[in-house]
């Protein structure tokens, strides 16, 4: 029953990246953006759900809204200062301007509180279940149940709400949107917001999970997510849920079968197959260059 | 006729400001302090013209260059420290096997386009990295001690060769056959311009002198460890190029030079070195995402002006 | 006069469900100047992207010069013999006048990048061959003038022009114009028509020409073919054209918006 607990590790893992790949393909769609910093609004929502939590004492679910609150604001911010005037330039310019965001975050963040990490306090009691002869730890049960709840409240969203079909559309082809009344910077902005919230969101079950959170905690887990935003087909909510899950067993099991030290190069190498092979990824669209 | 004078002008300089500094140094006018700083700057000088052939000329975004000054430090340390071969043979070995990881990598991954390229280069940076930490013979993830073997000699003339052999090359039909997929790639395909090859002959050609440069590196510093070419590195060799302007080769010295002298002077607060970086690349983006040249060359702006970088 | 130069059979091509262009046959002949006329979005571009190899062909074949060429790659394509022009100009924007010529000119020489690396006598003679030969083609085009202008700041029909200029320095046998003369104006268009005859003699090219403007192409064009809704609904004389009532037909809508 060893594969059966590492399956279920694999899928909380894959889980949060899951979370925070949602806000890459979110973003994506909806300006073909590779938003670099996106992994840093995860770090710091780790950050404040750690504040909320040992110095604020708060509980476990409003410590997490919190760091949605807060991540969604600072989400935005970076949309409308950084972002915004970028729309019309390169991608290329949009890539590099996302990477000078990302360091900015993370230098700041050392600048103001230093390098050294931050470990959680245990808020969750944290059972093994016994589960068909498997030992499963409850706090991992408990990552998968939030994540869950967020991706059905996300597909609500998107599917069943006035922003929702804001967004589809203005994904599809912003300058019809606008010329059909849409507001295409609120909802923008709005997709941000709602991207980050996520990633903040991953960020406090990360720092449950693995206890351990700095300031450079982002940038591994946001490639990797980007990874699993690809592997689903970037622009694609479904897909981004299950390449994220897929990355995270494959993963668990690149590590269990003792290659642990492999594992990221794993990583690395699907995502590069997957582009050289198949880049439109598993649910993504194929889109080729008007001549 | 006259273009050979600009040359041989040029050659003049280099010379001159090779002699003057050759001597401050062994006179001891020059300490250690500034004569590392001058060799570390001659390293970025390679990495950035490197990388502008690649960016500025050929258009095709690599974020992975700090791969390829991977392989160049470690194949270099490995033929002086565990060969004891001479140093200038562990040069010419690093360009020529950062070369053909350059081959390797670009075949597959330059049929790929702007971003989704950029990223592929950045996750194959990540793969070479992680296959240097994997590998016990090189020290792994604690790293490898190597002997400093680097001279300002090295240096200055690795930087020079460099820098006559990419803009020699850019001046010739097979640059603008590279400037012309910079430009449009379909176009320059209907014109019969083979652009898969080209975009790996830049790649090639990049990756060889980023070889190099590590090699200048690692003989410099003592020591080499993994995550000295990690994708922040990648990072800082991509803001030489960004800011002094995709597609100029003096902007991207002249970039090198200034970030080299902000990042010595910075070394003890890498964190306010970072901060600055990053808001430098942020607002030039912004503001100003030509870089600070443009494609202009520096020579343009001042008729009987010296190339950038050679009289600093 | 007679010898078969280009021979298109059955092509066609789908994006997903769509049949873009299906079943066109054409047969170019040597020397020939040829028409392909349709409404917008009847497939006359696709057809071109196919022709010149940056559409793979669903279905069809092409033969060039008894050789099949369908498949291959654009600049493979370029090196047989056919070169394009494009209907939204692609020039290379930040290359100067010269340069974007001598681009095309790129297989005139033969010098390699260590000659080029090391400036070897081949170099300075390939070069200068180049940039000779370049300079005759942006004369012709009443370019020469401007050859160290960046191609991005030349005023519009001198554009058009260079785009012309480069294809043909590509050294083609058939050459491809996509709309030569769209945002021309009348005297500009009237002079462009004389020059692309001019070029056709003084070259011995076999010329496909999609235009918009019906009555240009029945100006000059010995044949044309008419493409609609992805088929060639016809072909023939300009008179055999201008009286067939298919064409009439899927003109007719055109005809009146404009």
């Amino acid at each position: 029953m060893e594969w059966l607990q590492q399956l279920v590790n694999g899928i909380s893992i894959g889980s949060i990246y899951a979370l925070i790949a949602l806000g890459y393909t979110m973003v994506y769609g909806i300006i073909k953006l590779i938003n670099f910093a996106h992994g840093d609004v995860f770090m710091i929502g780790a950050f404040i759900g750690f504040w909320a939590i040992s110095r604020w004492d708060m509980g476990f679910i409003p410590a997490l809204l919190l760091a949605m609150v807060i991540c969604a604001v600072l989400g935005v911010i970076i949309e409308r200062v950084a972002y915004k005037r970028l729309r019309n330039s390169t991608r290329i310019a949009a890539l590099i301007t996302a990477i000078g965001v990302s360091l900015l975050i993370e230098n700041l963040m050392i600048f103001f509180r230093g390098a050294q990490s931050a470990v959680y306090p245990p808020t969750i009691e944290n059972k093994t279940i016994d589960v068909f002869g498997a030992q499963i730890n409850s706090l991992s049960l408990l990552i998968l149940a939030v994540s869950i709840g967020l991706m059905i409240l996300l597909q609500f969203i998107v599917h069943k709400t006035k922003i929702g079909k804001a967004m589809r559309a203005v994904s599809h082809d912003a300058e019809a949107a606008k010329l059909m009344g849409i507001n295409v910077d609120n909802t923008i902005s709005a997709t941000f917001a709602i991207g980050s919230a996520l990633a903040g969101a991953a960020g406090v079950i990360f720092g449950l999970y693995y206890t351990r959170i700095d300031p450079l905690m982002g940038i591994v887990p946001g490639i990797k997510a980007f990874i699993a935003a690809v592997l689903g087909g970037i622009g694609s909510i479904p897909g981004a849920m299950v390449g994220g899950m897929l990355l995270g067993v494959v993963e668990t099991f690149v590590s269990a079968m003792g290659f642990s030290s492999w594992r990221d190069a794993a990583a690395f190498l699907i995502l590069i197959i997957i582009l050289i092979f198949k880049p439109s990824g598993l649910f993504g669209k194929n889109t080729r260059e008007k001549v | 006729m006259k273009k050979s004078k600009v040359f041989w002008a040029y050659v003049a300089i280099a010379i001159i400001v090779y002699a003057v500094v050759q001597f401050s140094m062994s006179s001891g006018m020059i300490g250690s302090y500034y004569s590392n700083m001058l060799i570390i700057m001659c390293v970025n000088i390679i990495l950035a013209v490197s990388l502008h052939l690649i960016i500025g000329i050929t258009g095709q975004f690599s974020i992975g260059h700090a791969g390829f000054m991977a392989v160049g430090a470690y194949i270099s340390a490995i033929v002086t420290m565990k060969l004891d071969l001479p140093f200038i043979v562990a040069i010419v070995a690093a360009g020529v096997v950062a070369l053909f990881a350059g081959l390797l990598i670009g075949i597959p991954t330059l049929r790929l386009r702007g971003d989704y390229l950029a990223i592929a280069t950045l996750g194959f940076a990540e793969i070479i990295r992680i296959v240097i930490v994997n590998i016990d013979y090189v020290g792994g993830a604690a790293g490898m001690t190597v002997s400093r073997q680097t001279t300002w000699t090295y240096a200055f003339f690795a930087m020079v060769i460099t820098i006559i052999v990419i803009a020699n090359y850019t001046k010739s039909r097979h640059g603008r056959a590279c400037i012309a997929i910079r430009e449009d790639e379909i176009a320059a395909d209907a014109m019969g311009i083979n652009t898969t090859y080209y975009k790996v002959v830049a790649f090639a050609i990049g990756a060889f002198f980023a070889g190099v440069a590590g090699a200048i590196f690692s003989h410099q510093l003592f020591f080499i460890q993994p995550t000295s070419f990690g994708f922040l590195k990648s990072f800082d060799i991509l803001i030489y190029v960004v800011l002094g302007g995709l597609g100029s080769l003096s902007g991207s010295v002249l970039a090198a030079v200034l970030l080299t002298i902000v990042s010595t002077y910075l070394a003890e607060f890498p964190e306010t070195r970072m901060i600055i970086y990053s808001l430098v690349l942020i607002l030039v983006m912004l503001y100003r995402p030509t870089g600070l040249l443009g494609t202009k060359e520096i020579t343009q702006f001042f008729k009987f002006g010296k190339k950038g970088g050679k009289n600093v | 006069m007679t010898n078969l130069l280009l021979n298109v059979e059955q092509l066609g091509i789908q994006f997903g469900g769509l049949k873009a262009v299906q079943n066109v046959d054409m047969q170019l002949f040597e020397g020939e100047l040829i028409g392909l006329i349709g409404p917008n979005g009847a497939g006359k571009t696709t057809t071109f992207n196919m022709l010149t190899g940056v559409y793979a062909p669903t279905t069809g074949s092409i033969t060039f010069q008894n050789e099949k060429i369908s498949g291959l790659d654009p600049y493979k394509v370029t090196q047989k013999g056919i070169s394009r022009t494009f209907q939204n100009i692609r020039l290379f924007k930040e290359l100067t006048v010269l340069e974007n010529v001598e681009v095309a000119n790129h297989s005139l020489a033969t010098h390699g990048i260590i000659a080029s690396i090391l400036r070897l006598p081949s170099f300075f003679k390939g070069e200068q061959k180049m940039e000779d030969e370049s300079l005759a083609f942006l004369k012709i085009f009443g370019l020469d003038t401007y050859k160290d202008e960046f191609a991005k700041n030349l005023p519009y029909g001198m554009q058009r022009r260079l785009e012309i200029a480069r294809a043909l320095a590509a050294n083609p046998r058939l050459l491809l114009l996509d709309e030569p003369a769209a945002g021309m104006n009348p005297q500009e268009t009237h002079e462009l028509m004389e020059l692309i005859a001019f070029i056709r003699k003084e070259f011995n090219l076999t010329i496909l020409l999609i235009e918009h403007d019906m009555n240009l192409v029945m100006g000059i064009c010995e044949r044309i073919y008419v493409l609609d809704h992805g088929q060639l609904i016809a072909d023939g004389t300009p008179e055999e054209i201008r009286s067939n009532p298919k064409v009439i037909e899927a003109y007719l809508g055109e005809e009146v918006v404009e």
